[in-house]
C-alpha cells in the first residue's frame, strides 16, 4: 500500500448526496479477478454516454460532457469533494480500487458509509470528514476558482485552503499509523499470534460447537 | 454496573485484544465466501505465502454471476467468459486452500445469505463476516454479522480476526402489531424511511418490539438484511424460542451432545433489561402500510396509498436536489399516485426475499391470477437449491408458471444484474431486492423496492396495487 503523508491536490466537486458504490464502479466491472485497472471505469455510467463493459477500449467511448470529472479544469484531480453518506451500499472494495487507480488519494465529505470508509484506509486513500458547513464552503470555493487545490496534511490532521484557512479533522490513531507508513495490517495482526491462539482455546472450551 | 446490550455481549465475547487507541482485535467464527469479492484475497494469500488460519471456519458458494437458466451444463453453461472465469477461480481457490464450497451443481448452492442460515452454518452467538454488505442478514439469529471489503476477507482468511472499533448501540423498537398483509419488508422499508439511509451509520442496530418478535426468523432476516440500507453494518434480533427451533437439526448446527449447552448459552443473547442504548427509535407497527420506494435511495419510500413526493416541499437544498435527480432518473412526476405507476418487469428474489416463506407469500397472490399482458417479464428466483426443492414439493412452481411467472434457478440474479438477468434502459421494475440505486438492476433501469406479495400484486395488475385490496 502506498504511504499517505501530505498531499496538495486539485479538487473536484461531486455535488450529490448518497453516492453509492454501484455508481462508483458498476457491477459488470466486478467480474475481474484483479485488483487494478478499474480507474477508466470509475463512475462509468455517469462518465460515458454509452454502456460500458469490461474489455472495451475506454479511450474511444463517448464522454458525457456534463459530468464533472470530464471537465477540462478538473483533469488530474486527486481530492474528491463529496456530500453526505458517500460510499453507501455494497461493500465492494473495487470502489476504492477504482478511485485510487484513477488518481484520487483523498475523499472529503460530511459523512461516509462505514464499510467504504474502512476500505479506503486499506488502499492508501484518506477519507476525511469535515462539518457540512465547511464542506459547503469548499464546494463554493472549488467551483468559483479554477485550479483550486487543497492541502491534506495527515500528520497534523489538517486541511488547508489556498488562502491558508485550515480545518482540523479526526482520524483513528491506528488507521493513521498504517496510512502514514503504508503498512499491511495482516502482518501487524500476525504479530499477535499468541493472543489469537490463547483466545481460540478459551473460545473453543466455552463454545465447542463453533469448531465443528 | 449497567446491563449489556445484545451487541455488547456479542462484542465482548469475541475480543482477542484491545489496542491503545480503542480499536480491538475481534475473533471471527464464520466467514462466508463468494466469487466476486474473494479472488483478490486468495491471490493476496498466495503472494504472501500465507495459509488460511482455519479452513473449517469458511464456507463458499458462487451466487452473483451464476445464470438462473440452463444449469444442467454447470460452469460450462455460463455464457459470459469473464463471469465464468470468476466462478472457476472460486472453485480453484477453494480446492487449493481446502475450503468447503457448494459448487454450481450442488443442490445446496445459493445466495450466501440464504445458504448460511439454511445450513446452520451461521448460528446464534457467532461473529459472521462476508465480503458482502448484506451479511447483516445473519444478525436475525442473534449473531454479530457484517459486510467487509476484500482486504478484510484476506485478513480474516489469514488471521481469523478483524481489527474493529466498536460501534454505538441503537435500538429500533417496532411496537404493537402490523396489519395483515404488512410484512417484514414493509417494516424495514418504513424504518429506513424514518431514520434515513445514513441514520444507522456508526451504529449496530438491535431490532425489537412486539412486531419484530412476531416475525418468523426468516422475516427477521429480511429486516436485518436491510440494516445496511439504513447505514448500519450490523443489525440483530435477540434469541428466542423461534430462533432455537429454527436452528435445531440443521446440518452445521451443534450436535446432540453439544445442543443443551449451546441453547443454554444462546438464551442469554438478549439485551439486559437495564442496558442502555446510545439512540432509541420507536415506530408504531399499526401505522406501517405496504411500502413502495419511488426514488434512487431506499429512504425514498412511501406507502402504496400515497403519492410521489414533491421536491418543492423539501426545505433542505441538498436533499431537494437529490429528489429532483431521483425523479428525473425514475421518469416520475411529483404527486403521481403510487398505484398508478405501471411496471415493465417484476423480480422476486435476492438475499432479502428469496426464502421459502417469501415464495409462499408471492405464490398466494399469484395463485389463480395471471401476470398482466403489459408486464414483459416476471421472474421468481429462489435463494438456494434447497429453497427451490422445497417450493417445488409444495407446488409453488406450478402456481407461478400457471400465472405466467418464470421459475428460475437460484442466485443473486436481477438484484444486481451481474448475470444475464437485467433491466434495459428505462424499464421499470417491482423488485423484492434491497437497492434502488441508479443502474443497480441494469444501466438506466428503474427499481421500486417492495415485498414479495406486493411484487406479485404488481405483476398481476401491471401497476402497483395494495395487496390487501386484492381478492
Amino acid at each position: 500500500m502506498e504511504k499517505f503523508t501530505t498531499l496538495t491536490g486539485l479538487v473536484v466537486p461531486l455535488d450529490r448526496p448518497n453516492v453509492d458504490t454501484d455508481a462508483i464502479i458498476p457491477k459488470q466491472f466486478l467480474k475481474s479477478i484483479k485488483r487494478s485497472g478499474f480507474g477508466p471505469n470509475l463512475f462509468d455510467e455517469w462518465r460515458y454516454l454509452d454502456h460500458g463493459e469490461p474489455g472495451m477500449d475506454n479511450s474511444k467511448r463517448p464522454l458525457n460532457p456534463d459530468f464533472v470529472l470530464n471537465q477540462a479544469r478538473y483533469q488530474g484531480a486527486q481530492v474528491l469533494l463529496g456530500r453526505d453518506n458517500f460510499g453507501c451500499g455494497s461493500s465492494r472494495e473495487h470502489a476504492p480500487w477504482a478511485l485510487e487507480d484513477y488518481g484520487f488519494r483523498s475523499v472529503i465529505a460530511p459523512s461516509f458509509a462505514d464499510i467504504f470508509y474502512n476500505n479506503c484506509f486499506k488502499n492508501g486513500i484518506l477519507p476525511l470528514v469535515l462539518d457540512a458547513a465547511i464542506v459547503n464552503q469548499l464546494f463554493k470555493e472549488t467551483e468559483a476558482s479554477e485550479g483550486y487545490r487543497l492541502t491534506v496534511d495527515l500528520p497534523n490532521q489538517q486541511v488547508t485552503t489556498p488562502t491558508g484557512e485550515s480545518f482540523a479533522f479526526e482520524v483513528d490513531e491506528f488507521r493513521k499509523y498504517c496510512l502514514l507508513n503504508g503498512l499491511d495490517d495482516i502482518g501487524l495482526t500476525l504479530q499477535c499470534v499468541d493472543d489469537i491462539k490463547a483466545f481460540e482455546e478459551k473460545h473453543k472450551a466455552r463454545s465447542p460447537w463453533l469448531f465443528n | 454496573m449497567a446491563g449489556k446490550t445484545l451487541y455488547d455481549k456479542l462484542w465482548d465475547a469475541h475480543v482477542v485484544r484491545q489496542n491503545d487507541d480503542g480499536s480491538c482485535l475481534i475473533y471471527i467464527d464464520r466467514q462466508l465466501v463468494h466469487e466476486v469479492t474473494s479472488p483478490q484475497a486468495f491471490e493476496g494469500l498466495r503472494l504472501a505465502g500465507r495459509q488460511p488460519w482455519r479452513t473449517d471456519a469458511n464456507l463458499a458458494t458462487p451466487d452473483h454471476n451464476v445464470p438462473t437458466t440452463d444449469r444442467e451444463q454447470g460452469i460450462a453453461g455460463i455464457v459470459d467468459p469473464i463471469s465464468k472465469l470468476q466462478v472457476e477461480t472460486l472453485d480453484a481457490n477453494c480446492d487449493e486452500f481446502g475450503i468447503t464450497e457448494f459448487k454450481m451443481d450442488d443442490v445446496r448452492q445459493g445466495i450466501v445469505h440464504v445458504v448460511g442460515p439454511e445450513q446452520g452454518a451461521t448460528l446464534p452467538g457467532m461473529t459472521v463476516v462476508c465480503g458482502d454488505s448484506h451479511t447483516s442478514t445473519h444478525g436475525a439469529l442473534g449473531a454479530l454479522a457484517h459486510g467487509i471489503g476484500t482486504s478484510e476477507v484476506e485478513h480474516v482468511l489469514a488471521t481469523q480476526c478483524l481489527i474493529q472499533k466498536k460501534s454505538k448501540n441503537m435500538l429500533v423498537k417496532v411496537n404493537g402489531q402490523v396489519d395483515p398483509g404488512v410484512t417484514a419488508k414493509d417494516i424495514v422499508l418504513a424504518i429506513i424511511g424514518e431514520i434515513g439511509t445514513a441514520g444507522g451509520t456508526g451504529y449496530a442496530i438491535e431490532f425489537a418490539g412486539q412486531a419484530i418478535q412476531n416475525l418468523s426468523v426468516e422475516g427477521r432476516m429480511t429486516v436485518c438484511n436491510m440494516a445496511i440500507e439504513a447505514g448500519a453494518r450490523a443489525g440483530m434480533v435477540a434469541v428466542d424460542d423461534k430462533t432455537i427451533d429454527y436452528v435445531k437439526g440443521r446440518p452445521y448446527a451443534p450436535n446432540e451432545s453439544q445442543w443443551d449447552a449451546a441453547v443454554n448459552a444462546w438464551r442469554d443473547l438478549r439485551s439486559d433489561a437495564d442496558a442502555t442504548f446510545d439512540t432509541v427509535v420507536e415506530l408504531n407497527a399499526a401505522d406501517i402500510q405496504p411500502q413502495v420506494t419511488w426514488g434512487t435511495s431506499p429512504e425514498m419510500v412511501v406507502a402504496v396509498g400515497d403519492k410521489v413526493p414533491n421536491p418543492a416541499d423539501e426545505a433542505n437544498a441538498v436533499k431537494r436536489t437529490g429528489m429532483e435527480k431521483a425523479l428525473a432518473y425514475m421518469g416520475l412526476e411529483a404527486n403521481t399516485p403510487i398505484n398508478e405507476i405501471s411496471v415493465d418487469k417484476v423480480f422476486i428474489g435476492s438475499c432479502t426475499n428469496s426464502r421459502i416463506e417469501d415464495m409462499r407469500e408471492a405464490a398466494k397472490v399469484a395463485n389463480g391470477n395471471k401476470v398482466a399482458d403489459s408486464v414483459k417479464l416476471a421472474l421468481v428466483v429462489p435463494g438456494s437449491g434447497l429453497v427451490k426443492q422445497q417450493a417445488e414439493q409444495e407446488g409453488l412452481d406450478k402456481i407461478f408458471i400457471a400465472a405466467g411467472f418464470e421459475w428460475r434457478e437460484p442466485g443473486c440474479s436481477m438484484c444486481l444484474a451481474m448475470n444475464a438477468d437485467r433491466l434495459e434502459p428505462g424499464e421499470r421494475c417491482a423488485s423484492t431486492s434491497n437497492r434502488n440505486f441508479e443502474g443497480r438492476q441494469g444501466q438506466g433501469g428503474r427499481t421500486h423496492l417492495v415485498s414479495p406479495a406486493m411484487a406479485a400484486a404488481a405483476a398481476v395488475n401491471g401497476h402497483f396495487a395494495d395487496v390487501r385490496e386484492m381478492s
